[in-house]
């Protein structure tokens, strides 16, 4: 088959709603997009581990110690799954980790951002995780078959995340006017960074426009948005307290609550590098990965010598 | 019968350990040697909470006064805890928190099978329920100390000498003191000396096959059971309490 | 000496009477090792009572390149299909 024709079939099986699977034929641009974006999203999920990971030795009771500590190890599986799906690509996670690790590869800029009090637990729970499933159920219908496979499980998963978040924030909105102002300071800290996390408006997003026709992005950048705020604003009036947005009104005509500018600027910062913590969510990480050295070079040294062991008894007998 | 405030004591030593250990490996969270074992740590540190819960919210109820396990894990300072002093020391390096772990897990895995025979049904019922999670511990940290002790020459030389750092606490585990005596006098549970050969049998032929060696020395430290704790633990509360002791009161 | 440890393929059993069902991968020294792995990354929800493990490198796949070759002429044997055989209204459990 020549190449046009290959290109068209892929096209067409795609136009199908059908999957591409890892061994079929691709064009290149098609695999190295969804190594950029698996590979990101992994390293999203494991750099995402840190900062709520920091509360885990602090939560507040043994029932949310353990609904913590399940979560973030959620988030170590999640991580994993979409590393295997990358790797169905022909690309080893040793070599994704490496890309993280010398800053070459992106994550979600989220986790650039502090964790300051157990209100931001509830807040990342409720907002990050809630703008994060917004961006995930459409991919569970993904073109490409082992990732919107992960995704089914990962939304799966997921669904408790949420919950849990809004749990948290809703016990300290009943709570004293110290918890409530907690909770209030966490949603002035985390709402903007969370209505960035659906990615520069469609007009300025490079890569969306390919994504869509290859059917591994299904929905844009400011429609996901938009049903996250539309989605969000009203449990915010439910917790009682207010979204740090003064332009934030429910518009009658659209149908839709309308809101204020978001600051872009900051943005770009924080994924060139210059958020409050990158440096340090990045050392953390890399700081893992070489203290583990030993520990992975150690076990393989041990399989290593047991099959041979088992290859010596079997000549002997 | 034993009198409730004895029991309560040995509830505690029962929950402490979970939950301080519990707490140590929460520590690991995000920061493990590889994705797998980070959620392989994890599982282990769940598993000890929800055993935690259990005894604290047992002990809770024998103390009758109206305590919750959270009252317990969060309210109650450094000597009033009852863990063993091994379960507090840091994770250090990944031998460390394997050693530590397996030192544990040899015995505890003795101990809970015989409170499957303790003749006070909550500490049966909770025993039948965490042996099951033990035995997978064990199992786990058996293994790992076997391929660390036997896999490279650095990874051998960090677990002997995690060894060598942590093997004086082990002793704590089953040397008996009166209420371990009276406790066990009672039916509740079993006679430690009687645990032991088993267990340093179990412990021995696992170092063994990793190539590791029992430290010369014969001295045990103690002290936790009865209160008097390393200076960890001091630090492991201060970070574990902080929101109750800084908002006291409150639901969270 | 590579670092990676190899990739494992897994396949869980969710309950008896039904087949391992292939779930994902992971990475691991050994068998043993892989099978514990799985046990932990894929069961944590009660989702198995039974885990298979096998070494990726250790699947032959059949070439979709060759789907048509292969597949295709499957699909026209329609008197594999019980359908295919006409039997009067009259004639029950058959």
């Amino acid at each position: 088959m020549s190449r046009e024709r290959m290109e068209e079939y892929f096209q067409a099986t795609i136009d199908a709603d059908q999957k591409i699977e890892p061994k079929d034929w691709m064009p290149d641009a098609y695999r190295k997009t969804l190594i950029r974006q698996i590979s990101q999203h992994a390293h999203s999920e494991i750099v995402g581990m840190l900062p709520e990971g920091n509360w885990i030795t602090r939560a507040p009771n043994l029932r949310r110690k353990a609904a913590l500590l399940a979560k973030v190890q959620d988030e170590a599986g999640h991580g994993l799954y979409l590393y295997s799906a990358c790797e169905t690509l022909g690309v080893e996670r040793e070599e994704l980790l490496d890309q993280l690790h010398s800053g070459q590869a992106k994550y979600s800029s989220i986790f650039n951002y502090p964790t300051l009090t157990w209100a931001d637990i509830g807040a990342i729970g409720w907002l990050v995780d809630g703008a994060a499933i917004m961006n995930q159920v459409p991919l569970c219908r993904c073109s490409y078959g082992p990732y919107a496979r992960a995704m089914v499980r990962i939304c799966k998963e997921e669904s408790f995340h949420q919950r849990q978040g809004y749990e948290i924030m809703l016990t300290l909105c009943r709570g004293s006017d110290e918890q409530k102002a907690m909770a209030q300071d966490a949603l002035n800290r985390w709402w903007w960074p969370a209505l960035m996390m659906f990615g520069p408006n469609d007009k300025e997003s490079t890569h969306s426009e390919q994504s869509m026709k290859w059917r591994i992005k299904r929905i844009s950048n400011d429609e996901l948005r938009q049903r996250f705020v539309d989605m969000t604003v009203p449990q915010a009036d439910f917790l009682g307290i207010q979204v740090p947005d003064p332009d934030m009104k429910w518009n009658e005509s659209t149908g839709h609550y309308d809101f204020g500018p978001i600051n872009w600027d900051e943005f770009w910062n924080v994924v060139k590098g210059n958020g409050p913590c990158n440096r340090e969510r990045l050392k953390a990480r890399v700081q893992a990965h070489e203290e583990g050295s030993w520990v992975r070079e150690a076990a393989m040294a041990y399989a290593e010598k047991r099959k041979q062991r088992a290859e010596e008894r079997a000549r002997v007998a | 019968m034993v009198p409730s405030t004895r029991l309560y004591d040995y509830l505690l030593r029962l929950g402490d350990n979970a939950l301080i250990l519990g707490q140590r490996l929460g520590e690991w969270c995000g920061h493990g040697p590889v994705l797998e074992q980070d959620i392989a740590l994890t599982n282990i540190a769940l598993d000890l909470i929800g055993q935690a819960r259990l005894w604290l919210e047992y002990a809770a109820q024998t103390a009758g006064k109206g305590q919750t396990e959270d009252d317990l894990a969060f309210l109650r300072d450094a000597g009033a805890f009852r863990n063993a002093l091994l379960v507090e020391q840091p994770n250090g390096d990944f031998a460390h928190t394997i050693i530590r772990q397996f030192l544990f897990d040899a015995w505890n895995f003795a101990l809970h099978e015989d409170l499957c025979n303790s003749g006070d049904l909550q500490i049966r019922a909770i025993a039948e329920k965490s042996l099951k999670e033990i035995a997978y511990h064990r199992k786990y940290s058996s293994e790992w100390t076997i391929r660390l002790g036997d896999g490279t020459e650095e990874s051998r030389s960090r677990m002997q000498t995690a060894l060598e750092d942590l093997w004086t606490y082990a002793g704590e585990l089953w040397n008996p003191d009166d209420l371990d005596r009276e406790m066990a006098e009672a039916g509740i549970s079993p006679h430690l000396e009687r645990l032991q050969p088993a267990v340093e049998k179990y412990i021995r032929d696992i170092l063994t096959e990793a190539t590791l060696e029992i430290p010369a020395g014969t001295w045990m430290q103690s002290g936790g059971k009865q209160g008097r704790h390393s200076e960890h633990l001091g630090y492991i509360l201060a970070e574990m309490q902080f929101l109750q002791r800084a908002y006291p009161g409150l639901e969270w | 000496m590579k670092k990676d440890w190899p990739l494992w393929e897994v396949f869980i059993r969710s309950k008896n009477g039904l087949s391992h069902k292939h779930v994902g991968s992971l990475h691991a020294a050994d068998a043993q090792m892989a099978i514990e792995n799985a046990r932990d990354v894929y069961t944590r929800r009660g989702e198995g009572i039974s885990i298979w493990v096998v070494e990726s490198r250790h699947i032959t796949a059949s070439s979709p390149d060759q789907i048509e070759a292969f597949f295709d002429p499957a699909n026209d044997k329609v008197y594999r299909h019980p359908t295919f055989y006409k039997l009067p209204d009259e004639v029950d459990h058959i």
